[in-house]
């Protein structure tokens, strides 16, 4: 049931239209951090390529997890984190716990953190980053059983951090506009 | 829907996230047990989405080739000039490489060489990176009865590029030499000292185990060896480069950061296999 229909007060009958409507606006987040993920997968001919889509997906849980909790439940962030797994060729498991570990730690500080500036939100996100790039390189290298390079996973974290403002200002927008339950 | 009451909900929504990360914990036990359910889900998402890759790719490099193009208009006078230079020098070239084909074939005649057998090949698109933060590899589309099977070697216009590690319906995955699992026995060309190429995720895979006396020389050759029955001999590899830590490496003939296409070799080798993607000692050697 939709978070408007619980709440008292006037509004347009829930034709088929409107219904698909707020539908999709609910879908919006995961749909969008999907799409974003096949994305980052496609041949563009960037070197270190595969080190976008890690970020990409890191940023898009984080941003929805603070900003709209509900359209971006646990079982979806397992979901996206096994999608992480098998298209990032991570061993299976470790990018659905940090994912997790991610949205746990953003929803329970969100009270705080969504009434702060963007600079700290993105400072704090540069903290998850960091953690979580940690947290992927030691769980890798348990799972793979030996010593894996440190310049991946510090890349990561930076490319991570650095791409966050350009894909906020989007998410800011959508999350405003045509993510907006409330809208329809 | 059952109906709950409210606590019993907000109990249950609670329990959710613990749940699922145990969950992750469990998946990562699974796929620690049984790695080839992994490399099937990984390579029928792969053959799912090779199909919408390949469309896309034909249009990117339309796009890469027509910006390279205008970027070469901008200095094609000194280009001219650097490739007329260059002319000169391979026509010299040429002629020396003629008169040693010409005189290897004589020799070949004169001791009854055996000729090694020509290798069958298909062609095939790269059509996406499928390496990970911590994994080298592209993935191939080819056609629904392609043929390739695993353990196929990899070469692009000028070197080895890698092995098939698995084969789908309708694409493959090369893992490139630069990966953590790649090794690969090679043949230092002046000495002809064998060494071992060992992938470490950077651009340029290092040497190890090379015989006392037989340093690797900077700007030396590495060609594969044929030791193990892994891989023919004398495919080229790349050149010999001393890090400032003075670690020698080897800068990758072929070019790993833009392949485009790749021949799949089958050379018919039966040695040792190509490394599992998914750390796994091979099941048949246990078998024998």
């Amino acid at each position: 049931m939709a978070r408007a229909d619980q709440v008292p007060g006037i509004r347009p009958r829930p034709t088929f239209a409107r219904r698909l409507d707020i539908a999709a606006r609910h879908a919006f987040p995961v749909s969008c951090t999907l799409i974003l993920m096949l994305l980052t997968e496609t041949p563009l001919g960037i070197v270190d390529q595969p080190e976008l889509l890690p970020a990409v997906t890191l940023a898009c849980v984080y941003f929805w997890s603070l900003f709209r909790p509900a359209a971006m439940p646990p079982p979806v962030v397992f979901l996206i984190g096994v999608a992480l797994d098998l298209l990032g060729y991570l061993p299976l498991g470790v990018g659905a716990l940090t994912l997790l570990a991610v949205h746990g730690f953003a929803v329970r500080w969100r009270l705080v953190l969504t009434r702060q500036s963007f600079v700290t939100v993105w400072l704090m996100f540069g903290g998850f980053a960091a953690a979580a790039a940690a947290l992927t390189w030691v769980l890798t290298a348990v799972l793979y059983f030996r010593l894996l390079p440190l310049g991946p996973a510090v890349f990561q974290a930076v490319l991570t951090t650095a791409l966050y403002p350009a894909l906020a200002v989007l998410f800011v927008r959508a999350h405003r506009s045509v993510a907006d339950p409330e809208g329809a | 829907m059952i109906r709950l009451s409210i606590q019993a909900r907000q109990a249950l929504a609670k329990l959710t996230l613990p749940v699922l990360i145990a969950a992750s914990f469990g998946l990562m036990l699974l796929g620690k047990a049984d790695t080839l359910l992994a490399e099937h889900a990984r390579m029928a998402l792969a053959d799912a989405l090779a199909p919408i890759y390949t469309a896309i790719s034909g249009p990117l490099a339309h796009m890469r080739d027509t910006v390279a193009g205008a970027t070469d208009l901008w200095d094609i006078q000194a280009e001219n000039v650097h490739l007329r230079d260059e002319n000169v020098e391979l026509r010299r070239w040429q002629s020396i490489a003629l008169a040693l084909d010409a005189e290897n074939r004589r020799l070949k005649a004169e001791l009854h060489w055996i000729p090694d057998p020509a290798p069958s090949y298909v062609t095939a698109r790269v059509v996406a990176d499928a390496g990970g933060i911590y994994a080298k590899a592209v993935l191939l589309a080819v056609g629904p009865n392609h043929g390739i099977r695993k353990g196929e070697i990899a070469l692009d216009e000028s070197g080895l590029v890698g092995r098939i590690t698995e084969v789908g319906a309708r694409s493959a995955r090369v893992l490139l030499i630069t990966d953590l699992n790649s090794r690969i026995p090679v043949i230092l060309e002046n000495s002809r000292a064998h060494a071992i190429l060992v992938g470490t995720n950077g651009p340029q895979p290092k040497l190890l185990y090379w015989p006392e006396g037989s340093v690797p020389q900077e700007g030396e050759r590495v060609v594969t060896s044929a030791e193990a029955g892994a891989f023919p001999a004398n495919l080229p590899v790349g050149v010999v480069h001393y890090t400032s830590g003075n670690v020698p490496e080897v800068n990758p003939a072929a070019m790993l950061n833009g392949l485009e296409m790749v021949r799949i070799f089958n050379y018919d080798v039966s040695g040792v296999g190509a490394p599992e993607a998914a750390r796994r000692v091979p099941r048949e050697r246990w078998d024998h």
